[in-house]
């Protein structure tokens, strides 16, 4: 294929659609709502791409994806070396190509998003990550490495702990990754969807980096099982990626009512458990004709889709400030609305109502509106006097946020923490403990899988420089 | 993989099984729990480890099959394999020497209570144990408690074994005389009876601790499904727990809350017998 063309012919191209299930179809099931793009598109879209010298989509990129190079590729139709230039700056493509923040990332950073539409680099990143997948074979082995003799501790098996692993083990360490869940994947599978993130591209990957040595122990809650002193005796260096996996409550009357989840709960039942999703499935999920998630970020559209597809026929959105506030996604929030879900904006729950058997049966919220910035920026919610009103919904769930879970680090006094209980650690993820490093959620509290792969691949070459000075 | 070395019947529906855990075996304390789960694609259910042996490397566990979940975990025969067993989580109970302790236990709250009252007794306390029952196929581990417990006094409902009654009755002998009244109570079994031994003691101020059995789900404090109302903070079971003050725990709300999916189990124990 060619890739000669001019800029004014690569300006003239227009950003592809990503080809998507049909809104009332996919609305009643969980299979994955973005089809990916035909390598006529890809290959279209990757020609959009004005190859800039001074490169500022990859400043854009928490792990400097080289996108001028790996779309250059695509764009000529040499997909093998596309995939061989991204997997070398990222480890689950696949994975950020479908939920990175794209536009506030690589392509907010774009220059053709000046003047329209920036290059489709997360679809780009999607599409080739996709075809390495489908097409093992035709990218060259790694060179096998020369065993170290050293060994590394990996605790949790989110993207952290993953990408970590897979940097240690391409080092020649000797790695194993203790888990707490019985599956891997971390928040990948208990908590992002799979109509945004199919399940069978976290077994992929996991499969891959199996095949290249590293151990994986499920049912291993560090802490609880193992100590992390027993890890630091047995293992040369540990690299802590136990994410932040404790919710925030409500605070509110009625939050112990029956139908009332906090949106770790209500997604680990669907995502990791199966529940609603096959018929049959051992664990339960209620149902609700009306469902109210409270919060505005990515969680929270993962519920209130998740609740569409349980068959809710309201399913909304509770928020406190307004729609442009949100931190979601904007493609989430995009499918959301197609798919019917409805949004609340400007809106605080104050209790949650029951009926005579204990069952949530309404919200009770209180109209807010919009006063001074406050300390992030963004305009603080004032509630408006007299406003109250009830929202039916025998479903509540709360999708605040997380915080760290302390299970782990109460455990070691010595670990250094801030005073929201995150790990201290410095710029490459280096704690107050010797040979413990950390990375992604539990350093940062609530991120984003890229950070949290970043994190993990700092923290890798950290550790390889540690070992070798050991 | 976790082997299933042991597995007899203790009472109907009541299996004693002996699992190779080593890890579990040598980090647990009394009043832990696992999390089991027998299959790919089957619940995660809670159990507590009811006894363990650090050299042989194999944990106890008391499983009363109730529903389709445990129904699963008991139908595994010795030689075959539990695929997930993840803990010890939870807190320890908190041991120390007080004198004269009670210890309540019914139905299958009385395995819950074993290891407990072992590890009260090992730390120098005279244990009065009473355990309830529907009837007397239904009393477990007499023998196994007496091996320890000063007394060992049996309730049972249809006056089949023991006296007639539940087992308040007797712990209501027990606080009625001085030189008898407990220091410490600790009442594990089904909500009511827990209930009701907190409403007992509370008068009196007996220190009543109690272990709650709310629907979990990781064990580790991350979905927060196994919240409970203790005095007026919701505590979550599986971190905090399971042992709370019984005075200040709020009855109902566990009730409530463990009857959510009450149609749903229904549904799965007919679809297991019909499969049968
Ligand atoms: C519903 C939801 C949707 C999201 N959507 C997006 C999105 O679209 N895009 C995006 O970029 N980010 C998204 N995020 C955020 C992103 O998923 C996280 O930032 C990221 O997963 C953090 O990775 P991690 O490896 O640090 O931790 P996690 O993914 O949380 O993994 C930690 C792992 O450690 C295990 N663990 C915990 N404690 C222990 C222990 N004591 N011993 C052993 N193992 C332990 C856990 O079980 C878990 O498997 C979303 C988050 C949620 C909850
Ligand atoms: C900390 C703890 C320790 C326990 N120890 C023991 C023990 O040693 N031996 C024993 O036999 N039982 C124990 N239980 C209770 C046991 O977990 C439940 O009986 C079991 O989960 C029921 O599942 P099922 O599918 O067989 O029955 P189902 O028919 O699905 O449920 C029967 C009832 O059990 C409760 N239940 C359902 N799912 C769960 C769940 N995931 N977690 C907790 N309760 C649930 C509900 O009240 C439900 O109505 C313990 C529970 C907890 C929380
Ligand atoms: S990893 Fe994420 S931010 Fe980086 S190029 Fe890919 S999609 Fe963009
Ligand atoms: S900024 Fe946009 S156009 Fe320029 S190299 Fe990056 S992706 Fe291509
Ligand atoms: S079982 Fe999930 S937080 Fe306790
Ligand atoms: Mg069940």
């Amino acid at each position: 294929m060619l890739n000669n063309l001019s800029a004014k012919e690569r300006m003239a191209i227009a950003r592809e659609k990503m080809p998507e299930q049909d809104a009332e179809v996919r609305s009643r099931n969980f299979t994955e709502v973005n089809l990916g793009l035909t390598l006529e598109q890809a290959v279209r879209e990757a020609q959009r791409c004005l190859m800039c010298k001074t490169r500022p989509c990859v400043a854009g990129c928490p792990v400097a994806v080289d996108i001028p190079a790996f779309v250059t590729h695509l764009a000529q139709g040499d997909l093998a070396e596309a995939a061989r230039i991204l997997m070398r700056d990222n480890a689950l493509p696949a994975v950020c190509g479908r939920v990175c923040p794209q536009e506030v990332q690589c392509e907010a950073k774009c220059v053709r998003a000046n003047r329209g539409l920036p290059v489709a680099v997360g679809y780009l990143e999607r599409f080739v990550a996709d075809w390495a997948m489908a097409n093992d074979a035709e990218l060259a082995a790694a060179a096998p490495v020369a065993p170290s003799g050293k060994k590394v501790a990996v605790v949790g098996c989110g993207p952290a702990g993953l990408t970590a692993a897979g940097e240690l083990a391409g080092q020649g360490h000797a790695v194993t990754i203790f888990e707490a869940l019985h599956d891997t994947g971390g928040v990948l599978r208990y908590g992002i969807p799979e109509f945004r993130l199919p399940k069978n591209i976290i077994d992929a990957e996991v499969a891959r980096l199996v095949r290249t040595g590293v151990d994986i122990e499920c049912n291993v809650i560090v802490g609880k099982t193992l100590t992390l002193g027993q890890l630091r005796a047995q293992f040369d260096a540990v690299f802590i990626g136990n994410g932040a996996g404790l919710p925030v409550m409500l605070g509110i009357a009625g939050e112990n009512l029956k139908g009332v989840y906090s949106a770790n709960e209500y997604l680990t039942r669907v995502n990791l458990m199966g529940a609603g999703q096959i018929t049959d499935s051992a664990t339960p999920i209620m149902r609700g004709r009306h469902v109210a998630v409270i919060g505005g970020g990515n969680t929270a559209m993962d519920c209130v889709r998740t609740a569409r597809r349980l068959g809710a026929q309201r399913a909304m959105i509770v928020y406190r400030r307004g729609e442009s506030e949100m931190p979601a996604r904007v493609e989430e929030i995009h499918h959301a609305k197609q798919e019917g879900i409805e949004f609340v904006m400007l809106t605080a729950p104050l209790a949650v109502l029951s009926d005579d058997a204990g069952w949530a049966r309404a919200l009770r919220c209180q109209k807010m509106e919009l006063g001074e910035p406050d300390a992030s920026g963004r305009r603080r919610p004032m509630p408006v006097a007299g406003s109250d009103f009830e929202l039916p919904a025998e479903v509540v769930v709360n999708a605040l946020g997380t915080r760290a879970n302390p299970l782990l680090t109460a455990t070691e006094p010595e670990l250094k923490l801030n005073k929201w209980g995150n790990i201290e650690s410095d710029e490459n993820g280096a704690t107050s403990l010797p040979g413990v490093f950390a990375g992604g959620d539990i350093v940062r509290g609530g991120a984003t899988v890229i950070l949290a792969m970043g994190d993990g691949k700092r923290a890798a070459a950290a550790i390889d420089a540690y070992l070798k000075r050991a | 993989m976790f082997e299933v070395l042991n597995n007899e019947i203790l009472a109907p529906g009541l299996h004693r099984m002996l699992l190779r855990a080593p890890r579990i075996a040598a980090a647990r304390c009394p009043g832990q729990f696992v999390i089991v789960r027998s299959a790919a694609g089957e619940e995660r259910i809670p159990l507590t480890i009811g006894d363990a042996d650090e050299d042989a490397g194999t944990i106890t566990l008391f499983v009363q099959a109730l529903g389709a979940g445990t129904q699963k975990i008991v139908a595994v025969e010795p030689g075959g394999y539990l695929r997930d067993v993840a803990g010890p989580l939870g807190l320890p109970t908190h041991i120390e020497n007080w004198g004269r302790v009670a210890c309540v236990g019914g139905g299958v709250g009385t395995a819950v209570l074993y290891p407990l009252a072992k590890a009260l007794a090992a730390a120098g306390n005279q244990v009065t144990t009473i355990i309830g029952g529907r009837s007397a196929p239904f009393i477990i581990l007499e023998e196994e408690l007496a091996a320890f417990s000063a007394q060992v006094r049996v309730t049972t409902e249809d006056g089949s074994r023991g006296r007639q009654g539940f087992v308040t009755l007797e712990l209501e002998n027990l606080m009625a005389s001085s030189a008898s009244r407990p220091e410490v109570v600790f009442a594990i079994g089904p909500v009511p009876m827990m209930r009701a031994v907190a409403e007992l003691t509370r008068p009196q101020a007996i220190p009543t601790i109690v272990s709650l059995n709310p629907i979990m789900i990781d064990g580790t404090g991350m979905c927060g499904g196994c919240r409970v109302v203790i005095g007026d903070e919701a505590k979550f079971a599986c971190v905090d727990g399971p042992e709370f003050d019984g005075h200040l725990v709020d009855f109902q709300s566990l009730g409530d809350r463990l009857s959510m999916y009450r149609d749903h189990e229904d549904q799965c124990r007919i679809g297991l017998h019909q499969e049968n």
